[in-house]
């Protein structure tokens, strides 16, 4: 057995790990070795150990009084009244106590270690990770006959077989996830093209601009100089939450302006899409598509709040200050026989942010 | 941990002491801010009411305002005309310290009234009588009595984008910005919804009827009168306070405790 361990030390002693590409210093920091050991107050004043004891333990009973009190305030505070008060409390009161009752398990336990339990350095040498040779060998030789009584590496039909049926086995997992691409649908015939989905909104010929969130159509004689209306299409209401209400509404929703007449100058503008001054344009901001709605209507900018991006309403929303790449979509206005705004068509390019079909 | 041990009595300052020192520095700062900002909240009118005549009201304006806004509420080059603007914006402007401006900026910011109600309600009719405008509304639509969760819904969709969700407030281009609406009184919400003061849209009786303000002024009064249900709102001003709030106190104690384990006892 001693032999055994000797020679052990022995082939451990005289195997070198392979340096790779680390340089060998000529004057290595000298380990400086463990401090000299300190004694704590609690190793020399039996009354301190005595106190920091006793502070273990009061925090460890101050655990269970936090562990006792979540339990009483959950019967002392309770939430079935469904008042906001009573839900906060209840959620106070618990809370505290299970904080208490935790922390004090926490700061109980550091405590004990650091100033009770003993503090006296060891050092613990760390065995080397190589094993003996024989050991080494004999643990290839498994591999070696494990390949030779199986004949995987020599049985080839059996190896490409299993290769195979292993591989294929993936597939049928990577199919499933074509299910949770929408398809074509006779109802809805661009369903299965992203492109054509993120190109087209609700709006079209003679649909009426409507307020969000009442669905009431709007009259262009109920703007007045400075309003701003948010806009949904009148006929987003036929659609229910499992027809892509939410969707179609991301994608249509319209801030809604009156200005002056003069006060978009023609070389700007394609006065044709306005109705009186008033004009619509995307709330989708081109940036990243946030909705871009807090409007000034003495400078006509509008901001986006998201990333500081600038629109001025005066010049088709062209971009004055920050990142967005293109001004807003317009949307084409007009008004119909009996007065109210009515959309022209859809809007004449996609709405938001850029994707890998535009730029 | 410190208290452990009795303290000696060398005359050296606790360590705590600096600690201590920053704490209460910080709470009196923040104390006289949190005093002076409640002595800046507007004074609430509840009456159109005044013993002071038109007549009144047009020398008081002719000696206050017509420097800017013209003898005849024309306009000139230094401020806009008053044509249409109504006894609403008058008394707006007025009592929440905006008119008269203190000097040209981004924006009119409010200040203490620098006129009596009797004075500005006369200035208010005065600018009335001769070119009409928004009027004072009925009384039940400031009641605040109105239907508080379509109020909010309206809120939300209409105003939060400038005034913040729980109506803190917030900033907008170039040094403008839309107020905290949390100490606006009834009557100056609806008249700042219907006059559109400075930057802010205007939301007529069309647009937004006086049923939909009278829920959207009951939902800011309800957020007034209510504490926040989710503990300390920290301003409403979401990810800033918040993110502040952790990664100073939070990630704070964090480190705190992580010193303490690893410290050596005494």
């Amino acid at each position: 057995m001693a032999h055994e361990e000797d020679a052990l030390e022995h082939e451990r002693a005289s195997w070198k790990p392979s340096p790779g590409l680390a340089v060998a210093v000529p004057d290595p920091v000298k380990n400086p070795g463990l401090p000299p050991h300190r004694e704590r107050v609690t190793d020399k004043d039996p009354a301190a150990m005595k106190r920091a004891v006793r502070t273990v333990y009061t925090l460890f009973y101050l655990s269970l009084a936090g562990s006792i009190w979540a339990i009483a305030a959950y019967m002392l505070f309770p939430i079935e009244s469904g008042r906001i008060v009573d839900i906060r409390n209840n959620n106070l009161f618990i809370g505290l106590g299970i904080a208490l009752a935790l922390l004090a398990i926490g700061i109980g336990a550091i405590h004990w270690s650091k100033a009770v339990m003993s503090d006296k350095e060891y050092i613990e040498p760390r065995h080397a990770t190589r094993g003996r040779d024989t050991t080494r060998e004999g643990a290839i030789q498994a591999f070696r006959d494990a390949n030779e009584e199986s004949g995987f590496g020599r049985r080839t039909a059996i190896r490409g077989s299993l290769i195979a049926a292993l591989v294929a086995s993936v597939l049928p997992g990577i199919t499933l996830f074509r299910g949770l691409a929408p398809e074509n649908s006779p109802e809805n015939p661009i369903a299965g093209d992203p492109v054509a989905l993120l190109s087209h909104t609700m709006w079209k010929k003679g649909e009426r601009l409507a307020h969000d969130p009442s669905g009431e159509p709007i009259r262009a004689a109920d703007l007045t100089l400075g309003s701003a209306v948010h806009v949904i299409p009148e006929s987003l209401a036929d659609l229910s939450h499992h027809d892509g209400y939410l969707e179609q509404k991301a994608k249509a929703i319209v801030l809604l302006m009156r200005l002056l007449p003069e006060q978009l100058p023609a070389e700007y503008n394609k006065l044709d899409w306005s109705y009186d001054g008033i004009v619509a344009y995307s709330k989708v901001c081109t940036h990243v598509g946030c909705p871009v709605a807090l409007y000034e209507q003495q400078t006509h900018h509008l901001l986006c709040p998201c990333h500081q991006s600038q629109f001025d309403v005066s010049r088709s929303a062209a971009v004055i200050f920050g990142p967005a790449a293109r001004p807003l979509p317009q949307l084409p206005i007009t008004i119909d026989d009996e007065g109210y705004l009515i959309a022209q068509s859809d809007f004449t390019e996609p709405v938001g942010p850029s994707f890998w079909e535009r730029h | 941990m410190s208290s452990q041990t009795p303290r000696q009595k060398t005359g050296r300052r606790s360590k705590w002491a600096a600690a201590a020192l920053i704490g209460i520095g910080l709470l009196v700062t923040g104390g006289i801010y949190a005093g002076a900002s409640a002595a800046m909240a507007a004074t609430e009118p509840t009456s159109a009411s005044t013993t002071l005549t038109v007549e009144d009201g047009k020398k008081l304006f002719q000696a206050n305002c017509a420097t800017c806004h013209g003898l005849d509420l024309a306009g000139t080059a230094d401020g806009p005309s008053l044509y249409g603007v109504g006894e609403l914006a008058v008394e707006f402007q007025m009592s929440t310290g905006r008119m008269p401006l203190q000097m040209q900026g981004p924006q009119a910011p409010q200040k203490p009234a620098q006129f009596t109600e009797d004075q500005i309600l006369a200035i208010a009719k005065w600018v009335q009588s001769t070119s009409p405008g928004p009027e004072f509304p009925a009384e039940e639509t400031l009641d605040g009595k109105g239907d508080v969760a379509n109020g909010a819904e309206l809120f939300r969709v209409n105003c939060a984008m400038c005034h913040n969700v729980a109506a803190a407030g917030g900033a907008l281009t170039e040094g403008k910005y839309a107020p905290a609406l949390t100490s606006t009184s009834a009557l100056h919400m609806y008249a700042a919804m219907v006059t559109g003061p400075q930057n802010m849209p205007v939301f007529n009786n069309m647009t937004l009827t006086t049923d939909e303000k009278r829920d959207i002024i009951s939902a800011l009064l309800w957020l007034q009168e209510n504490e926040s249900p989710g503990g300390f709102s920290l301003g409403s001003l979401g990810p800033v306070s918040e993110g502040l709030f952790i990664w100073i106190f939070g990630i704070g104690s964090l480190i705190g405790l992580t010193v303490w384990i690893t410290a050596k006892s005494n």
